[in-house]
């Protein structure tokens, strides 16, 4: 609530993304542009990390254009503000609906403010790419998730601890949230599933912006020490994070006694905050900027051109925006047209190059398969990869893991068209989330 | 077959300890190390695993002269120059040693590389696969090699992986070990090895006496085990008694320093409310002013210890004292500014007042964020904030937290002593026990408001210094304290400091004796309640004004 209005810079930014337009196609008018609305958080908590998606959006819509755009029409961005406010996000995405009439969206960073304009976009027939990793337990028809689901990131990364470092003992530490509550319900189900005993898992939940982490830190350095290899497996959010770290490194809690392997950690938190105590710790991503490949050198080159500072990183979210954005545009090449139902159709087995070397396919249950790397925190703030899957892994819209989720499927193409297919009653209950 | 290995352990050290005293150069380039040379080649290509491979045969082939090799390695500041195939320990500041091949006194001494040369290094990766081989190999060497301090905890560190070689090295160990601390942990752990080996009950009913008591986690696993019926269930009636006596005083002592940590964590945290809330004790506990930019002006001195560490990069250890009274002329002045311009026109009408200054700490916010970006800014700890003091194995106080305890009752005391002894305290509190009176003695109520004020902001800039070492230093720092401050303030007993000092310090306890039980988000919330309800039959809060003060 903090910050409603854009900031002005912002409006200047798209002022003059409008006027560079104009400039370059003088005969276009109004109508002949096709909108594309950018849903991140400019301003609030949330903007630390939306921002750069926002900038990442606008990035690729200006080289699109250089290519002389979609169709033959030039895109235009629509940037609105939700100021990390969840409710304010059903209202922009409305306002991008009804008034601006984009022909999709590339937004959201929560969950939490995804749900709340899922129903908007269901109602009004939008279309929106969301490109955070999440807790999976959702397939809209208006909806893409190129982020990862929970078997992208969660399971795998569990799998490596498990089977590379032996770890027995579990301490799954999140932040109290839709997001950590889910993915540790899934894992928790998975660990007991692997033969872990229930005195062998810790959870343990904390406030958003939690920063007092001694008692915790104190009874994870406990809990590690029955002798017991043990992890923590991190869904702690955001700010909490810089804290618990510095809080591990002062007990000398280090990364190769009990290490973290963290799911919201990537380059651009790290970016902030000195690193030292971090070292050794892990994450778990389907993308690092220290991947060696020609489309990744490229990508990073023309983000710090864009953005104009070599420093800025890349992250995760990004690639996924990148891909994203990448298949809408072919999809709709592919439709011939933006209308939303023929884009739905034409995206899904759509195939674009992500930037570690593969290719990503749509799925039909509207996710994207992917990579799953799992890297190494190093001191300049970059992760060292330790350790891949073999292939790219499919994602899994609704968890096996989980009673009640484990017979539903999420299909969009025909005869079925639902979110959520029920396997064994063969019904579609119709209700998406 | 034990006597003849252990004697000939005892000959491979008598000589190796031989080869090192003679001539250390001579040995350290001798022969043992030379052999090297291949697998040094091989560990500087090596993938994460193959190196993983590697570090065991360094550590039989190289002996002890490989230390300094596995040290800089471990510490990540291990580079070679591809060339020469010399390994060096690169330090941040680029200064280098040679740490291979060992070269005579004369060369081993640092060299300052330029930016340049130091990219030129290859630097050797590690993982924590790695990283754990390394610490173990480093304690089988630290063993014999390092002074007191570092024997100790190698052979700590030992106890949790005793095998057959470990013992025997342990036994050898003791052998020539003459400090009486390290002899203690060495003896613990061959007694942790005589009770899981055959040897008679007697025997093993003699060593359980040395287990008496002590801290270390491998002793307690191993004793919990022997009483566990699935683990190692001891059978002997004798010796299981005389384990369940020493574990009971295992339990006792860590149960008295659990009691100790949580408490020392619970005065932190009532340390770091007592930072944020005590600026606003005086604004609004000793002004009445509600202002809602307090916390804005603690993330105001926890940016300008970004800054002054901006401007200073070379100086990071003296950073904090620099920024200390940098952070309170920022925020004083700030301060005084809103005060002459803002609050002094709203006198008397405090949701105006209220309003307006939570509209400014918005613009604030946002000035912040349009400045320095709405990303967290880098505030380095200094060494001597970072790393613990670790009194036994169970408990250990860190350090940056001693400090910010210690500093906020500095920064308290401080504040004190200007309230009671100097005329601006006087004034201030003439000012606020009756304005109209002070007025007429001659007091210039309007220049001690905008001072106080000041003074108030300031002393929450300090605090924004102590901050910026715990959490992140961000747009939002201010408004996570915010509540917390009022809280503090409220409970306390508005207008008095002491009050303020006795409920900072009484929320933190209570807090960290709830946190374990209860999980950190229902600790907040009870005390939340909890002061809700104090509140209701005590308005006035812990320690009322009495008196003229009162009104």
């Amino acid at each position: 609530m903090s910050t409603r209005k854009p900031k002005t810079s912002m409006i200047l930014k798209a002022g003059a993304c409008l006027m560079g337009l104009m400039a370059l196609s003088p005969i276009a008018v109004a109508q002949d542009t096709i909108k594309v609305g950018v849903l991140h958080s400019l301003s609030g908590t949330m903007a630390i990390s939306e921002t750069t998606l926002k900038d990442t959006v606008l990035m690729l819509v200006e080289q699109q254009n250089e290519r002389g755009g979609v169709l033959g029409r030039q895109l235009e961005p629509v940037v609105v503000d939700p100021a990390s406010d969840w409710p304010l996000f059903a209202e922009k995405t409305r306002e991008l609906l009804t008034q601006e009439e984009v022909d999709v969206i590339f937004g959201a960073w929560t969950s939490v403010s995804r749900k709340s304009m899922l129903p908007v976009l269901e109602e009004l027939n939008g279309l929106l790419f969301y490109p955070v990793q999440y807790e999976g337990e959702e397939s809209s028809k208006n909806i893409f998730y190129t982020g990862a689901a929970p078997n992208q990131q969660a399971i795998p990364a569990v799998d490596y601890l498990m089977n590379e470092l032996g770890i027995e003992r579990w301490v799954l530490a999140g932040t109290d949230y839709v997001y950590p509550r889910t993915t540790n319900r899934i894992l928790e189900a998975y660990l007991k599933a692997n033969g872990v005993a229930d005195e062998d898992i810790m959870i343990n939940y904390t406030p958003f912006s939690h920063s007092d982490w001694q008692s915790i830190v104190a009874d994870i350095r406990r809990f590690g020490s029955t002798g017991k290899p043990t992890a923590v497996v991190s869904t702690i959010n955001g700010d909490a994070n810089v804290p618990f770290y510095r809080e591990l490194s002062n007990q000398g809690v280090s990364s190769f006694d009990i290490p973290v392997m963290a799911f919201s950690v990537g380059e651009e938190e790290l970016s902030g905050i000195d690193t030292r105590p971090l070292v050794g710790h892990m994450a778990a991503w389907n993308y690092f900027q220290s991947v060696d490949t020609s489309q990744n050198e490229e990508f990073i080159a023309n983000w710090h051109d864009f953005i104009g500072s070599e420093s800025r990183v890349t992250n995760d979210p990004m690639e996924a925006t990148y891909i994203g954005f990448n298949m809408w545009v072919k999809a709709v090449e592919k439709a011939g047209t933006t209308d939303v139902d023929a884009v739905e159709q034409a995206m899904i087995g759509m195939e674009t190059p992500n930037l570690t070397g593969g290719t990503a396919v749509m799925g039909k249950n509207h996710h994207l398969s992917k990579p799953v790397l799992i890297g190494e925190i190093q001191e300049n703030g970059q992760f060292q990869v330790v350790w891949e899957t073999e292939g790219l892994v499919p994602g899994d819209a609704w968890s096996d893991y989980l009673e009640g989720s484990r017979v539903l499927e999420a299909d969009w193409t025909d005869p079925v068209r639902c979110g959520n297919y029920n396997t064994v009653t063969e019904v579609c209950s119709g209700q998406s989330y | 077959m034990k006597h003849l290995s252990i004697t000939s352990v005892l000959v491979w050290i008598a000589m190796a300890f031989a080869s090192v005293s003679q001539a250390q150069a001579q040995s350290q380039a001798g022969s043992d190390t030379s052999d090297l040379g291949p697998l040094l080649v091989r560990l500087v290509d090596a993938s994460l695993s193959e190196a993983v491979e590697l570090i065991p045969q360094l550590e039989t082939q190289g002996g002890r002269g490989i230390l300094p090799l596995f040290t800089a390695m471990f510490d990540n500041s291990l580079a070679v120059d591809p060339d020469s195939m010399t390994f060096y320990r690169l330090a941040e500041d680029n200064s280098a040693r040679p740490v291979y091949p060992p070269a005579d006194a004369g060369d081993s001494a640092e060299l300052q590389l330029s930016a340049a040369e130091a990219d030129e290094l290859e630097r050797i990766r590690v993982s924590n696969r790695l990283r754990v081989l390394l610490r173990d190999a480093i304690a089988r060497i630290r063993l014999f090699e390092g002074d007191a301090d570092e024997r100790s905890i190698a052979a700590a560190e030992l106890l949790s992986q005793l095998g057959e070689d470990t013992v025997l090295l342990l036994r050898e160990a003791l052998a020539s070990e003459e400090d009486a601390e390290v002899r203690e942990v060495l003896e613990v752990g061959i007694a942790m090895n005589v009770l899981v080996s055959d040897a008679p009950d007697e025997e093993r009913l003699q060593v359980v006496p040395t287990l008496h008591g002590r801290l270390e986690a491998p002793v307690r696993n191993l004793l919990n085990s022997l009483l566990d019926p699935n683990g190692r269930n001891e059978q002997n009636p004798e010796v299981r008694a005389a384990i369940e006596e020493a574990n009971a005083a295992i339990d006792t002592r860590i149960r008295f320093y659990g009691f100790i940590e949580e408490l020392f964590y619970g005065l932190s945290l009532g340390s770091v409310l007592l930072l944020a809330a005590i600026g606003l004790a005086v604004t609004f506990g000793v002004m009445g002013v509600i202002n809602m930019a307090h916390g804005e002006m603690l993330m105001l001195g926890a940016y300008t210890t970004y800054v002054v560490q901006l401007v200073m990069p070379g100086f990071i250890t003296y950073s904090l004292w620099v920024a200390i009274p940098a952070a309170f002329l920022v925020s004083a002045s700030v301060g005084i500014l809103i005060q002459r311009y803002v609050i002094r026109y709203l006198h008397g009408r405090p949701l105006e007042t209220l309003l307006a200054t939570f509209g400014i700490s918005l613009i604030l916010q946002q000035t912040v964020r349009t400045i320095f970006s709405p990303l967290n800014r880098m505030v380095v700890s200094p060494e001597w904030m970072s790393g613990t003091i670790q009194i036994n194995p169970v408990l250990a106080i860190t350090n940056n937290r001693l400090f910010i305890l210690i500093f906020s009752l500095i920064v308290f005391f401080a504040l004190l002593m200007i309230l009671r002894k100097t005329s601006l305290g006087l004034q201030v509190r003439a000012v606020s026990q009756n304005r109209n009176m002070a007025k007429a003695m001659g007091i210039r109520t309007d220049r001690v408001d905008a001072l106080t004020f000041g003074l108030g902001s300031g002393i929450a800039g300090i605090a924004g210094v102590a901050l910026s070492q715990l959490t992140n230093v961000g747009p939002n720092l201010g408004q996570s304290y915010i509540i917390d401050s009022f809280m503090v303030v409220v409970f306390g007993g508005v207008g008095n400091l002491f009050g303020t000092l006795v409920g900072a310090f009484s929320l933190g306890v209570s807090n960290k004796f709830l946190e374990p039980a209860v999980g950190a988000v229902l600790a907040k919330i009870i005390t939340l309640v909890f002061i809700i309800v104090f509140i209701q039959f005590r308005p006035k809060g812990l320690f009322p004004q009495k008196g003229r003060a009162a009104e």
